[in-house]
């Protein structure tokens, strides 16, 4: 009766939405399904990380630590003692992420800094100001968005050979601290956009186009900024296949090589699994909290860099 | 008379400053441009202009690094020609793009249709994207230790369920559809993210007039959302294939190319020749054609499918 009641004055509407109704379960349920299959994973990293090897074998399913111990980040962070490693299943090798971290810091905050500062100059002179050539040059630089990485790798690494600077951290940053095309397109949309009265103004006082720069464009850009730093600074923390070639030795190493050389060693016999997720879980970790705080942004991002 | 007027007109103006000051301005823009350009500018001619032209040089080399690259002809690339390991590095990594493809795009589609429908929260977007973010070598190790024959979560739950176990990693079978499973993981959310941005981007009167002409939601999504998703579409297949033709780091960190040459992909192949064997020439070579191919699709994407026509004009 209530029902009858509630439908009466919106037929069309409740009619439509019934129907739906079964499919609307079903489509969350689907929903839920992918949810889970993205963030499961990351549960489970933490759940093996927390755990001892010696009890994971098992224990292979529990949802929860097997044997609770914070040995595996100890042990990642060279806390532990060779015996003591060895005994909860770690190789014993001294291995430092510490020193990872560090390296991955540095390097993707000078390659970030660089790259969008230098970016956002190139980015500048390619919107706002006139001069002959430039959708030509324009034009060559968004061109090398199409070369593959690898065919680029192998000459720049003779490159930074030849200048004496592998396993050096400025051989590491070289190739990305000037530019990326990416950025300087992503950028150069948002100045086209920007209005010219303020900017004409600010000329018809005098300013020169340094100060125009530097007091007008960049803080109007603050925002897309922000957004192509945070892309960019990800980005180059999950850089792999450079950082491989040039940077080998453990003062300059960085998380995601690291990570790969820690996985070779294969302790006694069996991978030291706790140790390995503990380690794939604090590089993880900066990205994830980059996303905790910035994820709105870095969300809304998607739909511009994919399709302009 | 028009011309003479105008001019009389803006004479004082003009002679006084306007136009001097226009010729100065534009060379003063060119000037200052260059200022601005310049870092840029430094970081484009040495690292992709220079190594673009010295790898397509270094292709027709013979180089171990020790020496000088010493200049061979087309020798690499006849010798790519008989290479069964290069034939064998293409049809693995045709394979894995195959894949990518047909996973990845079909579940992100679906994902994304979804999200349109049913919850357009950012938080929802954001935690589908939360793989994406996350770099090859985690997605490798993360899915290489719960995949694991012995102890990895998911054969516990294979045997649970009846069937054998499966050594993901460890079979020449299985090693190259894992591989595009850890890839289709990682791009799933951030696909379907690109296609939702498609799907937000139709206008609902279009949706609107189909229903009035009594369209089943079938057809609506067949001869509506399809052909004005097309741009999207083509752009979402573009980036997987190019960018799962140069699979290098989920590969290099758990199978190397192995089990024997099941995971040996290009890229991999390359790095291979290149480092492990100081064979450079060898490998800017298979780099060339890379590059190549690359470039193929990137065309085919332009002439043929007219990714960057809309059809909503």
């Amino acid at each position: 009766m209530s029902t009858t009641a509630s439908r009466a004055p919106l037929p069309a509407a409740t009619r439509r939405r019934r129907p739906f109704n079964a499919r609307r379960a079903g489509a969350w349920a689907l929903l839920v399904l992918a949810i889970a299959v993205s963030v499961l994973p990351f549960l489970w990293v933490l759940r093996t990380a927390l755990s001892t090897n010696n009890a994971l074998a098992s224990n292979a399913t529990s949802l929860l630590p097997a044997e609770f111990t914070l040995g595996a980040f100890k042990r990642v962070f060279g806390l532990q003692s060779p015996a003591e490693a060895v005994a909860e299943g770690g190789s014993g090798a001294a291995i430092d992420f510490w020193l990872y971290l560090r390296n991955s810091i540095i390097f993707s905050s000078i390659t970030t800094a660089g790259a969008v500062f230098f970016s956002a100059m190139a980015a500048y002179a390619f919107s706002r100001l006139r001069w002959k050539g430039r959708n030509a040059v324009f034009s060559l630089f968004l061109g090398t968005m199409l070369v593959p990485p690898i065919f680029t790798a192998l000459p720049n690494f003779l490159l930074i050979k030849n200048l004496d600077l592998l396993n050096t951290m400025l051989g590491l940053v070289l190739p990305y601290v000037f530019m990326t095309p990416f950025a300087i397109f992503f950028l150069r949309q948002f100045f086209l956009n920007m209005s010219r009265e303020v900017e004409e103004a600010a000329m018809l006082d005098g300013a020169k186009h340094l100060r125009i720069f530097f007091q007008i464009v960049l803080p109007n850009a603050a925002a897309p900024i922000a957004t192509l730093a945070l892309l960019t600074f990800i980005g180059q923390w999950n850089e792999y296949f450079w950082p491989l070639l040039v940077a080998s030795q453990d003062d300059v190493r960085v998380l995601q090589v690291g990570l790969g050389v820690f996985k070779s060693q294969s302790p006694q016999g069996a991978p030291d699994w706790s140790g390995l997720m503990a380690a794939t879980l604090i590089s993880a970790l900066p990205v994830l909290i980059l996303f905790a705080a910035f994820g709105k942004k870095i969300v809304n991002s998607i739909g511009f860099s994919g399709i302009k | 008379m028009t011309t003479l007027a105008k001019h009389s007109r803006s004479a004082p103006a003009a002679s006084a400053s306007p136009k001097p000051q226009g010729s100065h301005r534009r060379l003063g823009d060119l000037k200052i441009a260059l200022l601005f350009i310049a870092p840029a500018m430094i970081g484009f001619i040495a690292f992709y202009v220079v190594p673009t032209i010295r790898g397509i040089y270094l292709s027709f080399t013979e180089y171990n690094i020790l020496g000088d690259p010493e200049w061979i002809g087309l020798d690499n690339y006849t010798a790519i020609a008989k290479d069964p390991l290069f034939w064998n590095s293409l049809a693995v990594t045709g394979q894995y793009v195959i894949l990518n493809i047909l996973l990845q795009t079909a579940l992100a589609l679906g994902l994304a249709l979804l999200m349109h429908n049913v919850a357009k929260s950012t938080i929802i977007r954001g935690t589908l994207l939360l793989p994406y973010l996350m770099s090859n070598v985690i997605a490798a190790l993360l899915w290489f230790w719960m995949l694991d024959y012995q102890i990895g979560v998911v054969n516990q739950f294979i045997e649970w369920s009846g069937l054998p176990r499966v050594a993901f990693f460890g079979s020449e079978a299985w090693a190259i559809p894992t591989q595009a499973l850890i890839n289709t993981w990682r791009h799933m959310g951030y696909t379907a993210l690109l296609i939702f941005a498609g799907l937000q981007a139709i206008p609902s009167h279009v949706y609107e007039v189909a229903k009035l002409d009594g369209a089943s939601a079938f057809q609506t999504f067949r001869k509506i959302t399809i052909p004005l998703l097309r741009p999207v579409l083509v752009l979402v297949l573009v980036v997987t294939v190019i960018g799962s033709f140069q699979v290098f780091d989920t590969v290099a960190v758990t199978t190397a190319g192995g089990p024997v040459n099941a995971t040996r992909v290009i890229q991999y192949y390359i790095y291979q020749r290149a480092f492990t064997e100081s064979d450079f020439g060898y490998g800017s070579a298979i780099a060339v054609i890379l590059f190549l191919i690359l470039a193929l699709v990137a065309f085919i994407q332009m002439k043929f499918l007219k990714g960057n026509e809309s059809d909503l004009d």
